[in-house]
């Protein structure tokens, strides 16, 4: 039965063939969408069709299969930047989230850092929030803070005014939506009181772009990174997006060729804005199926993706409840969170879990979710976690609580 | 069901639950630490050895059942020998879980049970956690032996 008037998954999953693989008996239960969405038919057949019909490089050729190569990649382009309102020249096509961040961090953060400057990132960031940074103030002698966070899983945004006011914080790197915990960060809110300080923002947007409406324009943030796998889109493509006028004062991240706009054996010069930043050809075939995943998302409409996420949670929170000593991290109101949802149990280990869970073909993440200090923050190594998407119901939920109750009696706990 | 069974054989869920050789050495021989990078799971293993004998083992950790299980079988199976048969063992073990030999009940004890997790590669790791972190123990302190220490 459908959460909400605007998505009915029943119907969706239509999209999602993988959904109805033949063979699984019973078929998938796939709750592991913070790791990798599925993708719709739209998104394989655009891709094929590029191939079919329109390979060749862009950017280079004279000829018209060329030119129709280059508009359609553009095009993707467009639509990315059409779904979080940035503006196109911004909008930079990376490998993935990671990479649009030490995007930032190289080309900006070692360039523009010096010692004794702060980089704050949070208890709660995925290890592509924190690494970049690690390495980067290694080169420079920058250093990172992490910002705490409160029982509840919420940042203290108290610590974060305190320490913008006291330290010299010249970046704040901070997640969106936490991948471990769900919770959704007021990152306007963050960028407003950086701002004040001087201090530029990058959100990670990679659990908040594909699950509700996030405008650049709006968010207040410098920097905004996420990929395009998560959004059901295929893998090897992510976005940065970035403002145009912080981009253009910064030099590129990777040379080569597409790049430039001049190579002279004395020095080069660097072609405009997005292409400065993506050298190389680009996976072309994969940002064709991004843009078509963007144009879905629109169609579906990412107000409505939220309000059926947000119905999915409610009834995830109320039906996990009956089982016995099942404890859900991060916070409890379905409003301040997102999809992921992850939880333990006192009696089963969380590969345990995921593995017996599995017998009933439900699919869930166990482990640290690359959020290392976050897990020792918690006082646990790992967690098991269940995260939803648009071709989720109620019934999907049902089997997780089944398995779940299976998974205990199988054990004999 | 079916298919788990072999990853969960009920002598695995029976080292889980009742676990031997649980705790910490005082003054042992040997203490060393292990943990999975990519589950976090977390394992100190301390030893005794006299006239190079394991006389005595205890773990102590945070895994899931196979970590566990595998941990206790594995303090079972090497009590009272060498350290070189330790070794031998700690090797055919490696084997057994990357599907290279079969597993020799004479040499593992009740850790054959576990040669079906060799089925699940990511759970390989888990098995071979307490294994990894005897051998690394060993040679340390064979090591050490040698340079006198």
């Amino acid at each position: 039965m459908a959460l909400t008037a605007d998505i009915d998954p029943r119907v969706l999953r239509l999209d999602f063939p993988i959904l109805a693989r033949v063979g699984d008996r019973p078929p998938l239960v796939y709750l592991d969408s913070a790791a990798t969405s599925q993708k719709p038919t739209a998104v394989l057949d655009a891709m094929d069709r590029y191939y079919v019909e329109t390979n060749a490089n862009v950017h280079r050729g004279v000829y018209q299969l060329a030119e129709e190569a280059t508009a359609r990649f553009e095009a993707a382009r467009d639509s990315v930047a059409r779904l979080v309102d940035a503006p196109r020249e911004g909008t930079i096509f990376t490998k993935n989230a990671t990479e649009a961040i030490n995007l930032v961090a190289w080309a900006w953060g070692v360039r523009n850092l010096a010692p004794g400057d702060v980089i704050m990132v949070t208890e709660m960031e995925h290890h592509s929030g924190i690494v970049p940074w690690q390495i980067v103030a290694e080169i420079t002698g920058a250093r990172v803070v992490f910002a705490p966070i409160t029982s509840d899983g919420e940042l203290e945004l108290d610590w974060i005014t305190h320490t913008l006011r006291t330290e010299p914080v010249r970046m704040v790197s901070v997640v969106h939506v936490s991948n471990a915990l769900g919770t959704i960060n007021p990152v306007a809110e963050i960028a407003r009181r950086a701002h004040e300080y001087d201090a530029l923002v990058l959100v990670d947007g990679s659990q908040s772009v594909p699950h509700m409406p996030v405008r650049f324009s709006e968010l207040g943030a410098d920097f905004l990174a996420f990929t395009g796998h998560k959004m059901l889109g295929p893998t090897g493509i992510g976005v940065l997006v970035g403002r145009p006028e912080i981009l253009d004062g910064m030099s590129p991240f990777l040379g080569g060729g597409e790049m430039i706009s001049d190579v002279r054996t004395d020095g080069s010069d660097w072609a405009e804005l997005p292409w400065k930043f993506e050298a190389g050809t680009p996976p072309i075939a994969e940002a064709v199926g991004l843009g078509v995943a963007a144009d879905y998302l629109r169609d579906i409409g990412l107000g409505a993706v939220r309000a059926h996420e947000r119905a999915l949670v409610s009834y995830a929170f109320g039906a996990l409840a009956e089982i016995d000593g099942l404890r859900i991290y991060g916070p409890q109101d379905p409003d301040r969170r997102g999809a992921p949802i992850s939880f333990s149990l006192p009696d089963l280990h969380p590969h345990d879990i995921a593995q017996l869970v599995d017998r009933e073909r439900v699919c869930i993440r166990a482990g640290h979710h690359c959020a290392k200090p976050l897990m020792r923050t918690l006082g646990v190594s790992a967690t098991a976690r269940a995260s939803g998407y648009i071709y989720n119901d109620a019934s999907d939920i049902d089997a997780l609580v089944h398995a779940l109750h299976a998974a205990r009696s199988f054990m004999g706990s | 069901m079916a298919g788990l069974d072999d990853l969960y054989q009920q002598l695995i869920l029976d080292h889980y639950r009742r676990p031997r050789h649980c705790g910490v050495l005082d003054h042992p021989t040997i203490a060393v630490d292990q943990h999975n990078p990519l589950c976090g799971d977390e394992l100190h293993v301390t030893l005794r050895i006299d006239d190079d004998r394991v006389t005595e083992v205890a773990h102590t950790g945070d895994g899931c059942s196979i970590s566990q299980a595998s941990a206790s079988m594995m303090s079972d199976a090497i009590v009272g020998h060498t350290t070189d048969e330790v070794l031998a063992m700690i090797e055919h073990f490696r084997r057994v879980m990357h599907r290279e030999v079969a597993a020799d009940e004479d040499q593992l004890g009740d850790a054959i049970a576990l040669e079906g997790v060799a089925k699940y590669p990511v759970r390989i790791k888990c098995a071979l956690l307490s294994w990894m972190a005897l051998k690394d123990g060993l040679l340390t302190h064979m090591v050490n032996q040698q340079e006198g220490r």
